[in-house]
C-alpha cells in the first residue's frame, strides 16, 4: 500500500515537474526570441557581418543621450515623489482615518481606468501653464508620471503594509518615546522595505517605458527618441531598445537581490545550541 | 537593576466618547506608588480605553490624568514616560531582541554601549539573556511578551501599562508569565495598571482589582474583598461563579430554602429577591437518602478541578453549584442524592427575574 501510494505520489510529482518545465521553456521562448532577434538585428552589418557599429553610434546621437538621461532622472524623481506621497499617507490612513481607506484606494486606482491619451487631454492645459509660468523642463513630466504610477505602487505598498501590524508597532514605538518621524523612518519603512522596492521597481519600469504622455505633451523622453531614431536609423534605435531592456533587467535583478538579502545574521553560540527549544517556554 | 520607587497615578473623572457611544463615563481611579491595579471587566466595558488614555494613545473628552503630581492629560504618548506591553505581539520584526529592548533608550539618546548593556540587563531580568540575538519570528509567544516587558521597562518608565498581555498565550504559559510579571513588577517597584478580562489573572496578581462595567468602576478593592464581598450584583456575577437562588428578604436577612443568611446591605425592604451565593458557600451535609426537603437533591455532574471539585446538584426547581474538596466530592458521584447546607456568610441580593440556572 505504502509503496503504491509513494509511486503515485512520485508520478504526480514528475508530471508536475514536466508541466513546469514546459511552461518555463514556452515563456522563455516567448520573451527571448524577440529580444534575440533585436540583438541579432542590432549587430548585423549591411553585408550581413557581425558588428557593434550601431551600439557605438548611440553616443553619436546627443538627443538620444539626453533623452536617456532625462528618462532616468524622471524615473528617479517619480519614484521618490511617489514614495514620499504614498507611504506616509497610507500609514496615516491606516492609523488614524481607516474610514477613508476605501476612498484613498479608489483615488489611487483611478488612473488605471483612464486611458493615457485621455490623461493627456486633461493634462495639456496644465502643462501649457506650467511651461509658461514655471518651467518647460522635461522633468515636469514627473508630475504626470506620479499620477500614472499611483495604482501600481499603491497596490505594492498596500500589500507590504498589510503584512505588518502598523497600529501596534507604531503605538509601541510611540510609547517608547519615538516621534512620528522616528516611527516612519525606523519602524515602518524597514518593515515594508520589500514593498517599497517593488513599488520603486514598478514606477521605474513604467517611466522608462512611457511614450504616450511624453510624445503628446511634446517632450522627448527615451521612448519618444527611440521612435524618432527608428525612422532615421533603425539599427541604432533597436540597439537602444535592447540597451534599455537590459538596463531594466539589471535594475530588476539588483532590486530583487537587495530585497532578498538575508537579515544581518547574529550568530550566538548559546542560542544556536538551544535552537531545538525555540518554541518551548523557558 | 536600579531601585526605583513608584509614583502616584490619578485618573480624574475621565470621559471618552466614540460618536454616540460613551466608552468611559467619568472614571476616577488612583494608583498608589508601586501598586499593581488590575482593571477587570467584559469586552467593551472601557478598561482598555482607560489604559489607552493613560498611555496617551487616545485623547480624553474630559477629565484629567495626573502622574507623580504632573498633569499629563495633553501630553503626546512619546513624552509621557510610560512603558506599555500590548495584547498583540508588538516586537519590531526587523530588530533582534536586544535591539528591541534598546529602542526606547535610543530614542532617549543613550549612547550605544550603555544602550546595549542596559538592554542585556533587562533581558536578564526577564530571563531571556541568551535569546538576545533572536528575531521575534524566532521566539515563542511567551518569549516575545517577556521581551516586550523588558522593552517597556528598559526606559525606566514612571508607569507600566499591561494591555491583556497574556491573552494570546496558552494556559500554562499564561499562568507562568503572570507570576513572572508580578515578580518583575515587585522587583522594579513600578506603579502598574493591568487590563484583563480574565478574573483569575486579575485576582492572582493585583494589589487591588477594579471591576468595570459600561465605562464605570463598579468596585475597587483587594482581590479577596472583591471576591468575598462584591459591592454589586454585577461584580458578584462577573467575579467568580455565583448561584442565583430565590429567597425572601425579612428583617435584614434573606431566607433561602429554609436557611436564613445575613445580607451585605441589610437596609433593604422585605420581599422576594434572588440571593447570590458562591459555590464554596454551599457544602454537602450528607446523603439525602429518601429524605425530602428544600436542600435535598440529586448530583448530576462532578467537575474535577484538581484539589477541589465542583458538584452540580439538581434541587428539582433549580440547580446549584457546590465547591468541595475533591476527597469529599468523590463520595458523591453523579446520581446520588445529597443534602446541601448553605454557609451563613453575608450575601448580596438582586431584585430581578431569576436566571434559569447557576451562572
Amino acid at each position: 500500500m505504502a509503496v503504491a501510494a509513494r509511486s503515485i505520489h512520485g508520478t504526480r510529482r514528475l508530471k508536475l515537474q514536466v508541466f513546469r518545465t514546459v511552461v518555463f521553456v514556452a515563456a522563455a521562448v516567448f520573451f527571448l526570441v524577440p529580444i534575440g532577434a533585436m540583438v541579432e538585428f542590432s549587430t548585423r552589418g549591411n553585408s550581413g557581418q557581425r558588428t557593434l557599429e550601431y551600439w557605438k553610434e548611440i553616443l553619436a546621437y546627443p538627443d538620444m543621450v539626453q533623452a536617456i538621461v532625462a528618462s532616468l532622472e524622471l524615473a528617479a524623481i517619480t519614484s521618490v515623489v511617489m514614495l514620499v506621497l504614498l507611504v506616509p499617507t497610507m500609514v496615516w490612513v491606516r492609523l488614524k482615518l481607516p474610514r477613508l481607506s476605501r476612498i484613498v484606494e479608489f483615488v489611487c486606482l483611478l488612473p488605471l481606468t483612464i486611458p493615457a491619451i485621455v490623461l493627456v487631454v486633461g493634462l495639456f492645459p496644465m502643462y501649457i501653464w506650467l511651461g509658461t509660468n514655471v518651467s518647460d523642463s522635461i522633468l515636469t513630466l514627473a508630475l504626470a508620471y506620479v499620477v500614472l504610477v499611483l495604482p501600481y505602487c499603491y497596490r505594492a505598498l498596500d500589500a507590504g503594509l498589510g503584512g505588518i501590524d502598523v497600529k501596534t508597532l507604531s503605538e509601541a514605538a510611540r510609547s517608547l518615546g519615538a516621534n512620528w518621524l522616528d516611527v516612519m523612518w525606523r519602524i515602518i519603512v524597514p518593515n515594508i522595505s520589500n514593498a517599497i522596492l517593488n513599488a520603486t521597481l514598478l514606477s521605474v519600469a513604467l517611466v522608462l517605458g512611457e511614450y504616450t504622455i511624453a510624445n503628446n505633451l511634446l517632450y522627448n523622453n527615451l521612448q519618444v527618441e527611440l521612435v524618432h531614431l527608428g525612422r532615421a536609423n533603425a539599427g541604432v534605435s533597436i540597439a537602444v531598445a535592447v540597451a534599455s531592456l537590459l538596463f531594466a533587467f539589471v535594475l530588476l535583478v539588483v532590486l530583487a537581490f537587495i530585497g532578498a538579502r538575508p537579515r544581518r545574521m547574529h550568530r550566538d553560540p548559546v542560542a544556536m545550541l538551544a535552537s531545538p527549544a525555540v518554541s518551548s517556554q523557558k | 537593576m536600579t531601585d526605583r520607587s513608584g509614583v502616584e497615578v490619578r485618573l480624574e473623572n475621565l470621559v471618552r466618547r466614540y460618536g454616540t457611544v460613551t466608552a468611559l463615563d467619568g472614571l476616577s481611579l488612583t494608583l498608589a506608588p508601586g501598586e499593581l491595579v488590575a482593571l477587570l471587566g467584559p469586552s467593551g466595558c472601557g478598561k482598555t480605553t482607560a489604559l489607552r488614555l493613560l498611555a496617551g494613545l487616545e485623547e480624553a473628552d474630559g477629565g484629567r490624568i495626573v502622574i507623580a503630581g504632573n498633569d499629563v492629560t495633553g501630553l503626546p504618548a512619546n513624552r509621557r514616560n510610560i512603558g506599555m506591553v500590548f495584547q498583540a505581539y508588538s516586537l519590531f520584526p526587523h530588530m533582534v531582541a536586544w535591539e528591541n529592548v534598546a529602542f526606547g533608550l535610543q530614542m532617549r539618546h543613550v549612547n550605544a554601549v550603555e544602550r546595549k548593556k542596559r538592554a542585556l540587563d533587562m533581558l536578564d531580568l526577564v530571563g531571556l539573556a541568551r535569546f538576545a540575538n533572536r528575531y521575534a519570528s524566532q521566539m515563542s509567544g511567551g518569549q516575545q511578551q517577556r521581551v516586550a516587558l523588558a522593552r517597556a521597562l528598559a526606559i525606566q518608565p514612571q508607569v507600566l501599562l499591561l494591555d491583556e498581555p497574556l491573552s494570546a498565550l496558552d494556559a500554562k504559559v499564561r499562568s507562568r508569565l503572570r507570576d513572572e510579571i508580578r515578580r518583575v513588577q515587585l522587583e522594579v517597584g513600578i506603579t502598574t495598571l493591568f487590563v484583563t478580562h480574565d478574573q483569575e489573572e486579575a485576582l492572582a496578581i493585583a494589589d487591588r482589582v477594579g471591576v468595570m462595567q459600561s465605562g464605570k468602576l463598579e468596585q475597587l478593592g483587594p482581590p479577596t474583598l472583591v471576591y468575598s464581598r462584591p459591592a454589586t450584583p454585577f461584580v458578584a456575577d462577573f467575579v467568580g461563579l455565583t448561584n442565583r437562588m430565590q429567597g425572601t428578604v425579612r428583617g435584614g436577612s434573606v431566607e433561602v430554602r429554609g436557611t436564613s443568611i445575613p445580607l451585605v446591605q441589610p437596609d433593604v425592604s422585605d420581599g422576594p429577591a434572588i440571593a447570590l451565593i458562591r459555590p464554596e458557600a454551599v457544602s454537602i451535609d450528607g446523603n439525602g437518602g429518601t429524605d425530602e426537603g428544600p436542600l435535598v437533591g440529586t448530583v448530576i455532574a462532578v467537575a474535577f478541578l484538581g484539589a477541589v471539585s465542583r458538584v452540580t446538584v439538581d434541587l428539582g426547581d433549580t440547580t446549584v453549584l457546590a465547591q468541595l474538596p475533591t476527597s469529599s466530592a468523590s463520595q458523591h458521584p453523579a446520581g446520588t442524592r445529597v443534602r446541601l447546607a448553605l454557609r451563613t456568610d453575608p450575601v448580596l441580593i438582586q431584585r430581578e427575574e431569576p436566571a434559569p440556572t447557576a451562572s
